[in-house]
């Protein structure tokens, strides 16, 4: 039977651009494979679209709030259309990232310390002190990053205290919460992971090396900022520890069919999971993409293979 | 128009022309030019381009080798500092104030920089900054120049977008050597067909015109040819005359609504004309960090960065009042206003957060972060 899939990208987010590119990027992948395939934005024509000639399934390249914080996810659900990715509860679960981090501790899945405060508390309680508890607490250097938020927009490393107020403002300029971590330094890695019916199984890692140091917006989406190594150069031994704790992220979160789990190695040696995206991005300079090839498999096979697993899901539900 | 253009021109409309661009429009251009105050001008001396950025980019190729520097506005159009960027050049800034470039300004300026290639100004109703360079500075700025030796390049997009009177004459109009008159119909007719003009100096308008023949090899006959057919047959005088109404009331209302709903320690530019005002924030904001604020809350503006060559501007924005009607830009004031009160009392709660830095621009101009297209 031929499959008639609805493609989501657009969205009113800062991620609108990048989701337009991997937007197309999944329809002509899909159409290679061929699936019937549409570019659909995630606006007011959608749900009267979803009615009047009900896709088999939808793919979700919408990147921010919209494609990730499961909202969009639940409103799919409530129209009886099968998607593909996590579900909306735990994309909800995953988007948040101080929510996302205390259930991979509670996992026993290793994850920079971290404090999470929304804006209120430091009008309220003084931002001197707060900030002041916040560095003897945890040390520096430190992470600051939107609780909620992708691409690396709000985020920055604060090396000095005095630097701290600064990221804060810069980051309560995208999320009412901000999330403070502690900066791990290491090798920053992408773990993409792809259930394709059989178990959920690691594609071969990639290393980010940005050019300035830091995995920025610009870095993400600038051609030349940053190199990528796949497979990561990696020791056999650690490499075997970063699949193995990203798969139990991948667990311990609940997600499904595909996901890129983000990973620092310290310089020990020792893996960190620092978050999750369960709507990857899927541009050329994305990471999944890069991952999916050197795997040798085919991005449109892959697309094809989960859209019939969610119509199956939908059939057997 | 478009009709007639195809089956009367049909065939001459959709071949290669010369590279100097049509007769007939160039001959047209001059006429366009006379009503701004430049007489005289001979249609051999215009050459038509690919909107006004292929002309500053003729210009740049013409003139400019890696490490030169050029004089410009501080701020100036983003374009141009994409064009000069390209060309490998540096762009030194000159102050402005309310009457446009400061002379003693420039005057410092090329004795900090005396092999300085060119000025490249707009001296009314600027691009970003909305003033106007006065009657009297406009002979100061081209005495100054011309005891320098420095050519000058005049872009003029707006001049004809005048709201209170005509504007002063170019200084094209005021010297004939020396200065490169550059213009458009993008902002007067349609931005869509791209089509500009540069009107040069004789000696190098030969020169111009090998460089647009290697570079595009001719202007587009058809965009030309809709041109010419606007400019004779369209009463195109009383449609600027609409735009104009059209643009000063939507001007009116931005400045009444910045001047009801701004933030205390804010700061514009009361443009006479054009397209844009410019803005200062209070001590302390960052307009490019500010911006996901006002993306959330629906409302868009250019930071000021994006026209400053070195990174500076972060204190400013640029506000367009040509597109939106005026209870819009009253609700986008509104909401700017709000956005600003939020950052405002961000940035008082962590207590001031230090000097901004200037940063150093890395890819293109908007990368960043994502934001509005900078055109």
């Amino acid at each position: 039977m031929e499959l008639r899939v609805l493609v989501l990208a657009g969205g009113l987010s800062y991620e609108r651009d990048v989701s337009l590119r991997s937007g197309r990027r999944v329809l002509d992948a899909l159409k290679s494979t061929g699936i019937e395939a549409e570019l659909h934005d995630a606006d007011v024509s959608l749900l009267p679209a979803l009615q009047a000639d009900p896709p088999d399934a939808v793919v979700i390249a919408l990147h921010g709030a919209t494609g990730e914080d499961g909202s969009l996810r639940g409103v799919l659900d409530l129209c009886g259309v099968p998607y593909v990715g996590a579900d909306a509860r735990t994309a909800r679960l995953a988007w948040d990232k101080p929510s996302a981090k205390a259930r991979l501790r509670e996992a026993g899945i290793p994850t920079p310390d971290w404090v999470a405060l929304p804006h209120d508390r430091f009008s309220e309680l003084g931002a001197v002190a707060v900030l002041d508890r916040i560095v003897s607490r945890l040390g520096l250097p430190l992470m600051v990053k939107p609780a909620q938020g992708g691409s690396g927009l709000g985020a920055a490393v604060v090396r000095e205290a005095a630097d701290l107020a600064a990221a804060m403002v810069g980051c309560f300029a995208y999320d009412s919460t901000a999330l403070v971590e502690q900066y791990v330094a290491g090798t920053s890695l992408a773990v993409s992971i792809i259930d394709l019916g059989t178990g959920p199984s690691a594609l071969p890692i990639v290393e980010i090396v940005p050019r300035d140091g830091v995995y920025d917006y610009a870095a993400r989406y600038t051609a030349g900022l940053t190199t990528w190594h796949v497979p990561a150069r990696l020791e056999p031994s650690v490499a075997a520890r970063v699949t193995e704790t990203a798969l139990g992220a991948y667990q311990a979160l609940g997600l499904r069919d595909l996901s890129r789990i983000d990973v620092i190695v310290s310089e020990d040696g020792e893996p960190h999971v620092l978050g999750c995206n369960v709507s990857p991005g899927l541009t050329e300079t994305s990471l999944l993409p890069l991952a999916i090839q050197a795997a040798g498999v085919d991005l449109g096979a892959v697309l094809g293979a989960l859209v019939e697993r969610a119509v199956g899901r939908a059939r057997r539900a | 128009m478009l009709n007639r253009l195809g089956s009367e021109q049909g065939a001459t409309s959709l071949q290669y022309g010369i590279g100097q661009g049509t007769i007939e429009l160039r001959e047209q251009i001059c006429e366009v030019m006379s009503l701004s105050g430049i007489t005289g001008a001979s249609p051999d001396d215009v050459v038509v381009t690919v909107g006004g950025q292929q002309a500053l980019d003729l210009l740049a190729r013409l003139f400019l080798d890696p490490g030169d520097v050029v004089l410009a506005e501080g701020p100036t159009y983003v374009g141009a500092l994409g064009v000069f960027q390209a060309a490998q050049a540096q762009v030194r800034h000159v102050a402005m104030d309310a009457d446009g470039l400061v002379p003693a300004a420039l005057e410092e300026a090329i004795r900090a920089n005396p092999r300085a290639k060119f000025l490249y100004t707009i001296p009314t109703f600027q691009n970003p900054a909305g003033v106007t360079l006065s009657a009297a500075r406009r002979e100061e700025i081209l005495d100054i120049c011309e005891r320098a030796g420095l050519l000058v390049i005049e872009d003029d997009p707006y001049g004809m977008l005048s709201f209170e009177g005509d504007a002063p004459l170019p200084l094209r109009a005021r010297r004939r050597e020396g200065v490169f008159y550059c213009s458009t119909f993008s902002k007067t007719f349609a931005p869509g067909l791209r089509v500009g003009w540069i009107l040069a100096p004789h000696a190098v308008r030969e020169k111009l015109v090998m460089m647009s023949e290697a570079n595009v090899l001719c202007p587009s006959a058809f965009a030309q040819g809709a041109v010419t057919q606007y400019l004779t047959t369209m009463p195109w005088r009383e449609q600027i005359k609409v735009y104009r109404e059209i643009y000063r009331e939507r001007r009116d209302a931005l400045l009444s609504a910045l001047e009801d709903l701004m933030p205390a320690g804010t700061t514009w530019t009361r443009p006479s004309g054009g397209l844009f005002v410019w803005a200062t924030l209070p001590e302390g904001l960052d307009s490019k960090a500010m911006m996901p604020r006002a993306i959330a809350a629906r409302v868009a503006y250019v930071p000021g960065t994006g026209f400053y060559a070195d990174g500076t501007g972060r204190g400013n924005m640029r506000l367009n009042f040509s597109f939106s009607a005026p209870e819009r830009l009253r609700e986008g004031v509104r909401r700017l206003s709000g956005v600003m009160e939020q950052e405002l009392a961000t940035r008082a709660v962590f207590g001031g957060t230090g000097p901004i830095t200037p940063q150093r621009r890395r890819g293109s101009a908007a990368g960043d972060a994502p934001g509005p297209d900078l055109a």
